[in-house]
């Protein structure tokens, strides 16, 4: 499969499925990627997926991608592979591959059920940007016949914040749209926050659209608890020590990356929010603490 | 249908005497396990539906968990009889024996009720030792029963009894075999980590169990036939170990060989009724270990000697007795054992006197803090002597909270005063421990290496006493070397963890092993520990600590650490960034200017500032990256004094504390402040020469006035950002996991 396919491949995925995290269509992208690879050894496979994954991030600057793909590729060579025959192997890596697509794609519904009782009836919510996992817990929240009002932040430059207010209006959620500015305005109104996550690095911090760490620095000012959604496939091995530190492949769009002459001239898209401004992440793995997505992380690596 | 079959040792020769393999469990997480005498016992085990398959005694262990479960069937050779303990469910089960001979039913009178003592009913943390008693079969089941359940299992030939718990872990242990003797075990567990270690507390008086005897006791006559207790007893140490060796855990082996030290004297005593071997015939092959040490001849006349003829099943005249007389003997053993344990509540807090006492359950204190508790500094007095090594005596009065601490008067090295038997500490070991108390080797990294090169040294001249073995002669002659250095100054968390790796490995030297290949083995071992650990984390951490330099960055350094020295070379030699590096100094060490000289030489562009300057130099610096000590389960970073401080400002100003730590200074402790366990430094660095003139001279004649010198401080998790390791950078918070993950892939 060239690499031109792989583009195809996944960009197709995300346009058939708009529903779909494009981490999830890296993933199916990449096992199509393996299941086409001409290759005859499992460190030649190993390598081609690893630049695969580049690509794919290349196309999507999104931290998500980039973490399901390392995911991925650990998921599937963390089994034993002491088979003399190569096709053996592949068969076995295309398997597993199946079977973490499948626990990937069940992980939304798993964290929509662990978060939906912390939003109790009566809540004020208060969210950021366009997310599919806190529509879910959401969507949770009132087929659990919760009554609840949201605040949505307008979220610039893209207006994500629209999209998820028309989302919510068909769930028959009352919603506010409010300017990224009245964050401080709003906050004293607000029961709890709660954000989705492009990523979620070592030091339990996230990684997500810009704005969320404003709002994480204004909910602790307040006391009002700052909660995370995010499956674990965005759980990545970086370890930013403040907005500075990320690197530039996540903080602008591909496309910037390679036409724009001066970075710092450019609006960044994300923004990297410190784990000690986070109560608590819901993922498919259970409620964690910061600290314990380092723990689940180094499980994973070493 | 499970079924266990063991093969007799010596099936060449007489039935009477034959011993077994044994499976033997007390917990699944360490282990207990023993195994007796038999060079290869196996297990058929077939699972119900599976397809059968020997197991070999070694992987016995494991397995025997599953097998525990459901133990239904139990075959022993006929000669050696039989033995049960088992599960709630089985009473009255029958036994099928089957081995080579005959093939017999036994019937299980009664099985008690065993318990597990962590998890509760699922019963289990029993043990059965059916070591071979010539034909009486003394076997001996030892099953931990919840308090007041009472010995409700006889089984056939032997008896198993009662354990209780008693405190929080402990469970003791009584066990009456046969019907003249018994002996009591006490069975403690660690806190913590689950480990379990053994001591026999042993009053070897027939028919009666004493927690309390003194260590001079003389046992009476009729002690040398004890046949009860193999594992834990001293005598039989020897055996259970080189022949069972493998299916003892580490700790254990440790644990025992602790036990064989302590329990010396009693050893002697028995020394010469025990060498008897039981009967002739059984010492075919001169090279394996004495199965039994003790004499296997009948301990009463009752017991006729024509027992092994008889099927196991069926009970004599005498056996019948005999079991009677050991319900009875279990009985009395229960009521004195309760009785002693009613005594013991009275007085908790009554220290320990005798050394055959099993330890509390409280992890015990190391004594270099607890200076303050005379107790505890007579017991180390008296274990430097029993070692040959001289008492360090402190120096000056202390700053009361420190008081439970050693303060050393660097003027007054150890070996002024006496001097130190080349026989008892290699002169290697006497010249690091006065580089280490005079602070000529310094710094944690420096002190683990020169501690193994010298280690090394010691192995290499080390050559084994006749009728000793290595691997356990080794750890021996090491203890008061390493006593030794802890009177020059207390161990670094760092050379700790090594001798803790060295002891495993010595304690690990397959029997195999010639004497020299052993010790090429161990410098091999002693070398791979220094490059993993040490020289290879040391490049992974810079490699590490690239990423977080960035162009035009202001570092900020404090103290000596050859890590951080290390890390800036590199990055300033291997990349082509610019970075600039402030070091912080501070009285009395003056490290800094080692730091300064190390930097300055690889061209890096430095500034230099005392500590009390950090709060100016602070608004400039992008990053501050220091250097550990130790790094706690709890995330707490235990560093050169006055990095509490230094990560309290960068805090403050909101700068990134970075810590560089290898896996290999990760320690099991906790600790939140910097005063249980810390270290002085002798006080008189802190007096100045001004003008010709020692201010503070005279601090010892002032009554009012006390120095403290400390050496380590404490700081929280919350100050500290990023700890980058030779595993990859990871919040602080993340050191128990580091230190699971490192503990599973030891075992």
């Amino acid at each position: 499969m060239s690499t031109d396919d792989l583009i195809e491949t996944f960009r197709a995925q995300l346009r058939d499925d708009p529903d779909v995290a494009s981490a999830v269509a890296a993933i199916r992208a990449l096992l199509g990627f393996l299941r086409q690879d001409r290759g005859e050894t499992i460190q030649g496979l190993r390598s081609s997926l690893r630049d695969a994954i580049d690509t794919l991030s290349r196309v999507d600057s999104s931290v998500a991608v980039n973490s399901g793909g390392e995911l991925f590729l650990r998921f599937i060579s963390l089994t034993s592979l002491e088979y003399s025959d190569y096709s053996k192997c592949k068969e076995i890596m295309i398997e597993r591959g199946e079977i973490f697509l499948r626990k990937v794609s069940l992980s939304r519904n798993k964290i929509a059920k662990l978060c939906h009782p912390f939003i109790r009836d009566g809540a004020r919510i208060l969210t950021h940007a366009y997310s599919r996992v806190v529509l879910r817990v959401l969507e949770a929240a009132v087929e659990s016949k919760k009554r609840f009002s949201v605040y949505v932040t307008e979220s610039q430059p893209d207006q994500a914040g629209q999209k998820m207010a028309k989302a919510l209006r068909k769930l028959n959620i009352p919603v506010t749209v409010i300017l990224d500015a009245a964050v401080g305005y709003i906050m004293e109104k607000v029961d709890l926050v709660l954000v989705g996550a492009e990523g979620v690095v070592e030091s339990g911090g996230i990684i997500n659209k810009i704005g969320t760490n404003q709002i994480a620095v204004c909910a602790k000012a307040q006391n009002k608890p700052f909660y995370v959604v995010a499956e674990s496939f965005k759980f990545v091995r970086l370890f930013p020590l403040n907005q500075q530190d990320v690197p530039d492949k996540f903080k602008y769009k591909a496309d910037t990356l390679k036409t724009s002459q001066n970075l710092t001239e450019e609006h960044p898209w994300i923004d990297y929010t410190s784990p000690s401004l986070i109560t608590l992440l819901f993922t498919d793995l259970g409620v964690l603490t910061p600290s314990a997505v380092s723990d689940e992380l180094i499980k994973l690596y070493l | 249908m499970v079924t266990l079959t063991f093969w007799p040792l010596e099936s060449s020769t007489s039935s009477t005497t034959s011993s077994v393999g044994i499976c033997c469990v007390s917990c699944r997480e360490k282990g207990l396990a023993a195994g007796i005498g038999s060079p290869a016992p196996s297990a058929t085990h077939s699972g119900s539906g599976g397809p059968s398959r020997i197991i070999p005694a070694r992987q016995l262990l494991p397995t025997c968990w599953a097998l525990r479960r459901k133990l239904l069937k139990v075959s022993l050779p006929p000669s050696v009889g039989s033995c049960r303990t088992g599960m709630e469910a089985e009473q009255g089960e029958e036994l099928v024996g089957k081995a080579r001979g005959p093939t017999s039913t036994f019937t299980c009178s009664a099985a008690p009720q065993c318990l597990h003592p962590d998890r509760a009913p699922c019963a289990h943390g029993w043990l059965w030792f059916p070591c071979g008693w010539g034909s009486q079969g003394v076997h001996l089941c030892w099953s931990r029963e919840r308090e007041g359940a009472g010995d409700r299992g006889a089984a056939l030939a032997a008896l198993c009894i009662a354990g209780r718990r008693s405190g929080n872990d402990a469970s003791y242990y009584q066990s009456a075999a046969r019907n003249t003797e018994t002996e009591c075990c006490k069975l403690s567990t660690a806190g913590g980590r689950g480990q379990r270690w053994a001591r026999v507390a042993a009053g070897r008086q027939p028919g009666q169990c004493h927690r309390g005897t003194k260590q001079g006791k003389r046992p009476r006559a009729a002690a040398p036939r004890l046949p009860a207790c193999m594992y834990f007893s001293s005598c039989s140490l020897r055996c259970s170990t080189s022949a069972g060796g493998p299916e003892l855990s580490r700790e254990e082996k440790l644990q025992l060989r602790k036990e064989k030290k302590q329990q010396k004297k009693k050893k002697r005593n028995e020394k010469g009724t025990a060498a008897e071997p039981p009967e002739p015939g059984t010492a075919a092959d001169p090279a394996q270990p004495r199965v039994t040490p003790h004499p296997a001849s009948p301990p009463a006349s009752a017991n006729a000697p024509n027992d092994g003829e008889k099927p196991p099943g069926g009970k004599s005249k005498a056996e019948l007795r005999a079991e009677r007389r050991a319900k009875q003997e279990a009985e009395r053993a229960q009521k004195q054992a309760k009785k002693a344990e009613l005594g013991q509540g009275a007085a908790p807090a009554k220290p320990r006197l005798t050394p055959t006492e099993a330890p509390s359950v409280v992890k015990r204190l190391p004594e270099h803090v607890q200076v303050d508790d005379p107790a505890a500094q007579r017991k180390l007095a008296k274990k430097l002597e029993r070692q040959q090594v001289p008492l360090r005596q402190d120096y000056g009065t202390k700053v009361n909270l420190f008081s439970h601490l050693h303060q050393y008067s660097r003027k007054k090295p150890l070996t002024q005063q006496m001097s130190i038997p080349s026989t008892v500490i290699h002169p290697a070991v006497v010249r690091l421990g006065l580089q280490y108390s005079q602070g000529i080797i310094n710094g944690s990294n420096a002190r683990c290496i020169a501690l193994l090169e010298v280690f090394k040294q010691l192995i290499r001249d080390y050559s084994t006493p006749p009728n000793e073995e290595l691997s356990r002669d080794l750890v021996a002659k090491l203890k008061p070397h390493i006593s030794f250095l802890n009177q020059c100054r207390p161990l670094s968390v760092s050379m700790g963890n090594a001798i803790k790796f060295l002891k495993k490995e010595i304690s690990c030297l397959p029997d195999t092993l010639r004497e020299e290949e052993a010790k090429e083995k161990l410098q091999g071992t002693i070398d791979n520990y220094l490059r993993e650990k040490i020289v290879l984390a040391a490049e992974a951490i810079s490699k590490s600590a690239f990423e977080k330099i960035n162009d035009n960055d202001v570092i900020l350094v404090y103290g000596c650490s050859s890590l951080v020295n290390r890390t800036l070379c590199d990055a300033h030699t291997q990349t082509d960034r610019t970075f600039r590096v402030i070091v912080v100094d501070s009285r009395p060490r003056l490290e800094g200017r080692e730091t300064l000289r190390r930097l300055v030489r690889h061209g890096i562009h430095c500034t230099y500032v005392m500590i009390n300057a950090i709060s100016y130099v602070l608004p400039e610096v992008s990053k501050v990256l220091l250097g550990a000590h130790a790094l706690l389960a709890n995330g707490s970073v235990m560093s050169r004094v006055g990095t509490s401080q230094i990560a309290l400002v960068s805090k403050a100003y909101n700068v990134p504390v970075l810590v560089c730590c290898e896996t290999y200074k990760f320690c099991e402790r906790v600790q939140t402040d910097s005063f249980v366990s810390n270290e002085l430094d002798d006080p008189d660095d802190l007096i100045v020469q001004r003008k010709g003139q020692a201010q503070l001279g005279g601090w010892a004649e002032n009554k009012s006035l006390r120095l403290l010198n400390l050496v380590y401080d404490v700081t929280p998790p919350d100050l500290v950002d990023l700890v980058i390791t030779d595993l990859g950078m990871i919040p602080c918070t993340s050191v128990p996991v580091v230190l699971r993950v490192k503990n599973v892939d030891q075992q």
